[in-house]
């Protein structure tokens, strides 16, 4: 086992249950990613990262997710797509936008196909760097993420 | 004797050919062939016919700053020869048309759509005109791969609607899948159409994933083009890397040091191996045989975490320069990887054992998905896929690059074309892997590992072909200055994604999920 994987999965798991007190639902959409930073989403439900027994599920529909983790500069052809599944998720919601691509529209920046990064497109929360990010960092951008939404629940209340 | 294959090529053509050649070099093992736009579907299809010769690359340059025309060119792989037949014909000055090829040679289609949207150039007779990779809502007459379309136009999107194609009949009803997905995979539509239970017609969609990739790798100097082609498809990193670098130093004339070539052998099989795994784990998971899944990405893990060991990169980014590799091997390295491969290896074999001899596994995987030998041909299919089905094709034999030729290795084959077939190449794949980096450790010289690469010399052009997870990828650069003036990206995606429309026709929609899975295909090398 990843010691650091373990460090900051139990405190993730604490923060889940306080900010939402049961599990946090994920949907990733892939806005035009060179499927780099799939191959590391796929990795943290393996066996070694196992996600889901720190409360973090990722889900098949929207409809179910608490959070967004979008990859990928948002291609022209993948702007609605993103705005439709960014609509079809119930509020309160997070976006978390992960890699370079994501972020700034990274090495794919600048071309007529691409719209520079998620937060040309919709409010993002988190920004995870990397290209792609480890496991590790995905799971502590997660965990930034809900920090943000804790101080926002204690905003409103 | 390659040249001497390839003179006899152009001394056996039919006297109405041969007076339609207007020129005929031979640089390296590549036949270069200029004939007039008019008799290029005439030539192309006499090598793709006699020579059994199948369409590497097909793709258009905008020279009407120089020349007054657009250029058109089709690469072909005569069987059995390493070597290529390219032909190349101008369009008439200020010509935007050209007849297609399609018709005489099937997997043609993509290539002259694809012309059509980046360059304006119309396919005459194309069997099916419609947009690729440019969506319904892109102006006409914006062509991005034009020299006077610039990298960061961004064209208002316009009213548009794409047509699929419409199956009619008694209880016949479409089911519209994606671009989002229910799983984590890339984006594409497909759309079924579907009579009881069989699939009686499948269209993909793609595009979704378009970045201009070729574009910008036109503006980018070559030193920082490795990093744009690392991220081509971004799990086969080092084969798109592989490709782009040997293309640049094929221009350049550069001997790369063979110890950088016994390393790039290594890291090109590491990424099988991960990848492989993971289709195989794949296959396990969409079969719903968790232990099987839960083991084999476990696998999966452990070879992103050597990759990661050795070069600071799960994906093995960063490990290829230009003239080498960015990072030699040392005899530490060395060792680390041998005992990871030793556990590797006999893990490996317990998955296996495990699934093949689960009955409610092979019952799913067997007869599902076929794609018979001759469609496997006829739509020009590579990689496992295509050797599944029986094809005896694999550019690392055929057209041997880094240590290769030094090396032994078997070339897996199928025959049932089917879901358990693609699962078992793959697993014999992955044998011959651990193998051959084996046999690349043991083998490996000392001696430097990058050699300087300068003055790549503007005009000329040069292709590097490499066998990645996925099978046969195409890199093709015409230089301009310190960057390509048109640099061509072929992902073996390309080739195989038709015949999964193909392969799916009479299964239930429930097998899809499966069926894509043993295929493995990449949207974002496909779309570029
Ligand atoms: S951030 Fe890097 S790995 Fe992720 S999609 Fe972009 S290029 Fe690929």
């Amino acid at each position: 086992m990843d010691e650091e994987t373990e460090k900051l999965g139990e405190e993730l798991k604490r923060k889940v249950r306080e900010v939402f007190g049961r599990s946090l639902a994920i949907r990733e959409v892939d806005a035009g990613s060179c499927n780099g930073c799939e191959v590391e989403v796929n990795s943290l439900t393996n066996a070694i990262h196992d996600i889901e027994r720190f409360g973090l599920h990722i889900v098949a529909s929207p409809r179910h997710a608490d959070m967004l983790l979008v990859t990928g500069p948002v291609t022209r052809n993948m702007e609605l797509p993103l705005r439709q599944t960014y609509n079809a998720t119930p509020c309160p919601k997070m976006v978390v936008a992960m890699g370079s691509c994501a972020i700034s529209g990274g090495i794919y920046r600048g071309s007529y196909a691409v719209l520079d990064g998620v937060d040309k497109v919709l409010p993002v929360d988190v920004y995870i760097p990397g290209c792609p990010p480890r496991p590790q960092a995905i799971i502590q951008g997660i965990l930034v993420a809900l920090g943000k939404m804790e101080e926002r629940k204690g905003q409103q209340s | 004797m390659t040249v001497e294959k390839l003179r006899l090529i152009v001394e056996e053509l039919p006297p109405e050919l041969h007076s339609k050649v207007r020129s005929a070099k031979i640089r390296g093992n590549d036949l270069r062939l200029v004939t007039g736009i008019d008799d290029l579907a005439s030539l192309a299809k006499h090598i793709h016919g006699v020579y059994q010769a199948p369409l590497v690359t097909m793709h258009a340059t905008d020279d009407r700053a120089a020349e007054d025309c657009f250029k058109l060119y089709v690469v072909l792989s005569p069987r059995g020869m390493d070597a290529f037949v390219t032909i190349i014909a101008a369009l008439e000055p200020r010509s935007q048309r050209f007849v297609s090829l399609t018709p005489q040679i099937n997997e043609a289609d993509w290539y002259e759509r694809e012309v059509q949207d980046m360059f304006g150039l119309e396919a005459i007779g194309h069997p099916d005109p419609r947009p690729l990779v440019l969506y319904d809502d892109w102006p006409q007459g914006e062509h991005p791969l034009r020299k006077d379309f610039p990298l960061d136009r961004r064209p208002p999107r316009i009213k548009g609607e794409y047509s699929f194609t419409k199956v009619e009949g008694e209880g016949v009803y479409e089911i519209p899948v994606g671009p989002v997905h229910a799983g984590v995979i890339e984006p594409g539509h497909f759309r079924f159409s579907v009579a009881g239970e069989p699939i009686i017609n499948l269209e993909v969609r793609l595009g979704y994933v378009h970045k201009g990739i070729e574009k910008i790798s036109e503006s980018t100097p070559y030193w920082r083009g490795i990093h744009l082609a690392e991220r081509i498809s971004g799990d086969n990193s080092v084969a798109h890397s592989t490709a782009y670098c040997q293309t640049v130093e094929a221009l350049a004339s550069a001997e790369v040091p063979e110890r950088a070539e016994y390393i790039r052998t290594v890291m090109l099989e590491l990424e099988r191996i991960y990848n492989l795994i993971g289709d195989i784990s794949g296959i396990a998971l969409d079969t719903a045989f968790s232990v099987g899944a839960a083991n084999g990405y476990l696998l999966r893990e452990r070879a992103l975490n050597l990759n990661e060991c050795l070069t600071g990169s799960r994906l093995l980014r960063s490990v290829n320069v230009i003239g080498g590799v960015r990072k030699d091997l040392s005899a530490n390295d060395r060792e680390k990887t041998l005992s990871a491969l030793v556990r590797l290896k006999l893990e490996f074999e317990d998955l296996v054992d495990l699934m093949v001899t689960s009955t409610s596994l092979l019952d799913r995987v067997e007869t599902t998905g076929k794609l018979s030998t001759e469609m496997a041909v006829r739509l020009n299919v590579v990689g496992p896929v295509a050797r599944a089905s029986g094809v005896d094709r694999d550019v690392r034999r055929d057209h041997p690059y880094a240590a290769y030729d030094r090396l032994n290795f078997l070339v897996p084959r199928g025959a049932a074309g089917d879901v358990n077939a693609r699962t078992r190449v793959k697993i014999d794949e992955v044998r011959e892997s651990f193998s051959l980096i084996d046999q690349a450790l043991d083998g490996m010289p000392s001696g430097p590992i990058r050699t300087v690469v300068e003055n790549i010399p503007a005009g000329e052009m040069a292709m590097s072909l490499v066998e990645s997870p996925r099978g046969e990828l195409v890199h093709w650069i015409l230089a301009g200055r310190e960057r390509p003036y048109r640099h061509k990206i072929r992902d073996a995606s390309f080739c195989n994604w038709l015949a999964m429309e193909e392969a799916v026709l009479g299964n239930i929609v429930p097998d899809f999920p499966l069926i894509n899975k043993s295929f493995n295909l990449s949207y974002s090398g496909n779309d570029l």
